[in-house]
């Protein structure tokens, strides 16, 4: 079953990548970008377990975090134009 | 570790691999962004929850758990946060959702 998992998560990545090179829209792209980052947490976590080293959930974790936060920086960049924009109360 | 303990991890798996291709196809294959948002939301929450459980029930009560749990965490509270964020800000950049042309609607109703 983890091998079977691990297989549809390498393909869920696979099409998500391909998304993320069609995507028309940056906004395609940015949510291909916070999919594959989601997916290969998961891959990360299925792996360890696949071979009997669940430490990689650390990094699992870490990638995580990174990846919420590089989606809003990217996204407000992309926004604004401006990473220092001060939110949208003036707009 | 017990079978029934394996049997429900392995169809908790082979679930969340089933609603990650689900909603990997969708991301391909809609027609419009928020269609495809949509469709990645199925990846990220019934997809990693049902993954996350399997490992949970292979993990028992252990620190693995525990980080697990955090994943989880981690994932309800993140996705949807990305989520709202990416919509609000396609649609203040002008990324029309596609509807269905006036005849279709018309008829419809």
């Amino acid at each position: 079953m983890l091998v079977a998992a691990t297989l549809a998560l390498l393909v869920t990545l696979a099409l998500a990548l391909l998304r993320a090179a069609l995507g028309p829209t940056v906004f395609d792209r940015l949510q291909a970008a916070n999919s594959i980052g989601t997916v290969a947490m998961l891959l990360l976590a299925v792996f360890g377990f696949l071979h009997g080293r669940p430490d990689f959930l650390d990094l699992a974790l870490v990638y995580g975090l990174l990846n919420i936060i590089g989606v809003i920086a990217v996204l407000k960049f992309f926004r604004q134009g401006d990473l220092g924009a001060a939110g949208e109360e003036g707009r | 570790m017990s079978a029934p303990v394996d049997i429900a991890s392995g169809i908790c798996l082979l679930l969340g691999a089933f609603f990650c291709l689900v909603g990997a196809v969708g991301l391909l294959r809609m027609p419009d962004f928020y269609t495809r948002m949509h469709a990645a939301s199925v990846l990220e929450t019934l997809g990693a929850g049902f993954i996350l459980l399997g490992l949970l029930l292979q993990a028992g009560f252990t620190l693995i758990a525990a980080k697990l749990l955090l994943m989880g965490l981690l994932i309800f509270f993140a996705s949807p946060t990305a989520s709202h964020a990416l919509a609000r800000a396609a649609l203040l950049r002008g990324v029309a959702p596609k509807l269905a042309s006036p005849e279709a609607r018309s008829s419809k109703l």
